[in-house]
């Protein structure tokens, strides 16, 4: 590559970086903000003010806030852990075994994910209010899981292909059952597509506000998305610009702070696929 | 240590094509049994049919006397090296041999008894912390048979086990997995495509083309008394060369002149119009250096030499000959049966290393006729075979074999 090439491509980067890292500079500065300051047109805030943060986690909006925060993580960790067991079946199931049907699961799984959610959303909202599940954690971890399992199915079981068969006959040969085969060989070879499946499914749940803000309607079963959106200002003539920033920073930790964890892992699962043996 | 009884096997896949076609096979107690053919010959179905890893569409197997059919792989108590090794890469090389251990629940310290053991022989100790990845093709082939010797299995089965191996380490596995067997005298079967390993491991080879047992027999008996023009070609190497030739009296006609058979022989070809000689390269000399006292049984010929390829230790001439487009088709299918590729009908002759014979001249050779084969082109059979000789070379080997093991248990 030559000087110039290098160059363009080092300033193509930076251009990219500046394009997605701007709005979240963005919402920092915001939420470091007074609610004074927030209007002073320009980039960063005159004075850092810890106002926002104060008033979603001590303030009046920690009374929406908090338990939203709670919710959310209940209700996704769940939703999450049940998800990645079915679909770790499932995908199991559609790699190893040749059934009729097959070619249907797969497909009917890809037609739930492409469905657009809001679709559904007003059905569900009378059939939960009959049936007693709506505004309850079951009422959204259901709908969670529609979300979530289809594209764990399809993910985990592009991973199930990438172990080789023999893995498992060695093990049969070697005096498994078909149940201890899967557990001691096939699960913690898979260990790293569970994790990448189980991350990818918990964002996706994380990040719902449709069914959120459809589905519930206090603070027992409200996730953060649907809370950000009942944010209220001062008086009725300022938006909560200020508090809705902070919050948004702090449910991106979580998030981060999983793909951090988790990162090693999903790397070393990479790159053990490509050695024999 | 047990016998496996095969009594007209047959496996046939859901779309009717039949990977193994009706297969009858005794392997004794302690013998080490090697199925080889070329690809698609079914002969890794069969070794997975053993094994119990697929099912057996006819036809029952037995191992030490009993019915296994029905059972699951785990139940058969038969040990498998991969060709893939399959080695748990999650597991340290400790827990990968003391893996079927753990599965039957056995102590800590007897795990650690026998996966030593099983260290020992294979000299595996240095690397007992490493994990598979970290180890060389060797030494993860070195693990794979760790694994299966480390319990007391019925049988060892070996799915190609050298051909992940450069062919330097796999002349060394190959002695290393002979001694073994020796030493366990456990009961091996072996499927390989490798005629090498075939000839140099096996107490009998079963050969097997198309799901079909062609021929079982010691490896000498496939090599002198091959059963038919396939097993001819597929043993030997470099292979057989198959010349065309037409009777005239008591002798035959062939592109390299007149091979003069005895009536007797003569009689026992009589009544095809085409025939197949088949000749061994090395039943070829140049003419210039076989011994007087030799020449007569033999008839000699000038051709003019194509290639010639000096070895060292020996030394490879090619000599072109026109065939008729009957035989040459045929010539050709049996030769892409084979995974060979001859482009064009010539004769491989194996002449002395200190042989003067350069490339492009016309030379004289001389071929020992008393071993040739003659096989009739429509059926492959092989007109010439002396069942009786064949069957003594196997006795004898079945004799080595069964004095071999009473020393190692000495």
């Amino acid at each position: 590559m030559s000087t110039r090439e290098k160059t363009l491509w080092i300033i193509a980067g930076i251009l990219i970086i500046i394009y997605a890292l701007f709005p979240i500079a963005w919402i920092i500065s915001l939420s470091l903000k007074s609610s004074a300051d927030i209007s002073n047109g320009q980039f960063l805030p005159t004075a850092l003010s810890w106002e926002n943060y104060r008033s979603i986690l001590v303030g009046d909006a920690s009374e929406l806030f908090l338990p939203a925060l709670r919710n959310s993580f209940g209700i996704c960790l769940i939703a999450t852990a049940i998800s990645s067991v079915l679909a770790m079946f499932a995908a199991y199931a559609i790699a190893r075994i040749d059934f009729r049907g097959k070619k249907i699961i797969l497909s009917t799984a890809l037609a739930v994910a492409i469905f657009p959610v809001i679709a559904i959303a007003t059905p569900l909202y009378n059939l939960w209010r009959e049936v007693g599940l709506y505004d309850t954690w079951p009422g959204l971890i259901l709908p969670y899981l529609s979300l979530t399992l289809p594209i764990s199915i399809w993910t985990l079981s592009a991973f199930f292909r990438e172990i080789p068969w023999e893995m498992e006959q060695a093990a049969q040969v070697d005096g498994a059952t078909p149940w201890q085969a899967f557990r001691k060989v096939i699960v913690p070879l898979a260990a790293p597509g569970v994790f990448t499946t189980a991350i990818i499914a918990f964002f996706l749940a994380w990040n719902d506000f449709v069914y959120g803000i459809t589905l519930t309607s206090t603070e027992a079963s409200r996730p953060v998305p649907a809370a950000l959106g009942l944010f209220s200002g001062a008086s009725q003539f300022e938006s909560p610009t200020g508090p809705i920033a902070a919050a948004a920073l702090i449910v991106t930790i979580p998030v981060v702070v999983l793909v951090l964890i988790f990162q090693r892992r999903i790397v070393a699962g990479l790159t053990n696929g490509a050695v024999k043996g | 240590m047990s016998s496996i009884e095969m009594d007209h096997i047959v496996k046939e896949y859901g779309d009717g094509f039949q990977a193994v076609n009706d297969v009858s096979l005794d392997i004794a107690d302690g013998e080490f049994m090697i199925l080889v053919g070329p690809s698609g010959c079914g002969k890794s179905t069969l070794l997975r049919m053993i094994v119990g890893l697929e099912d057996i569409t006819s036809g029952e197997m037995r191992i030490g006397g009993a019915r296994v059919n029905e059972k699951a792989p785990r139940d058969r108590n038969l040990s498998m090296v991969f060709q893939n090794y399959a080695l748990y890469p999650h597991l340290s090389v400790y827990e990968n041999i003391a893996f079927p251990l753990r599965l039957s629940k056995t102590p800590n310290d007897e795990v650690e008894k026998r996966v030593n053991q099983a260290a020992d022989v294979l000299e595996l100790h240095e690397h007992l912390k490493r994990k598979p990845a970290n180890l060389s093709g060797g030494q993860r082939q070195r693990v794979a048979m760790g694994r299966a010797i480390v319990r007391d299995a019925d049988a060892f089965l070996f799915d190609e086990p050298l051909s992940n191996l450069d062919a330097k380490l796999r002349g060394q596995m190959r002695t290393e997995i002979a001694r073994l067997q020796r030493r366990l005298g456990i009961t091996t079967v072996y499927v390989t495509h490798d005629q090498t390993e075939a000839m140099t491991l096996g107490d009998r080879v079963c050969v097997l083309r198309k799901g079909l047992v062609q021929q079982v027999a010691s490896p000498r008996e496939l090599y002198e008394q091959p059963v038919n023009l396939f097993v001819a070609g597929f043993i030997g190497s470099p292979p057989m060369n198959f010349l065309p030739a037409s009777l005239e009296g008591t002798a035959l006609r062939t592109p390299f002149g007149d091979i003069e058979l005895g009536e007797e022989r003569a009689a026992t070809v009589r009544g095809h119009d085409v025939l197949l000689v088949g000749i061994r390269p090395e039943y070829f000399e140049d003419a210039s250096l076989v011994d007087e006292a030799k020449k007569p049984h033999g008839a000699t010929f000038t051709a003019q030499v194509d290639v010639t390829e000096w070895l060292g230790d020996a030394q490879y001439a090619y000599i072109p000959y026109e065939a008729p487009a009957e035989v040459a088709e045929q010539l050709k299918e049996l030769s892409e049966e084979l995974d060979s590729e001859q482009l064009r009908t010539q004769a491989v002759v194996s002449i002395d290393s200190t042989s003067r014979i350069r490339e492009g001249r016309e030379a004289e050779f001389w071929l020992d006729t008393r071993k040739i084969h003659i096989f009739d082109p429509k059926t492959g059979d092989n007109l010439t075979r002396d069942a009786e000789a064949g069957r003594r070379l196997t006795e004898m080997a079945e004799e080595d074999r069964v004095e071999q093991m009473d020393r190692e248990r000495v």
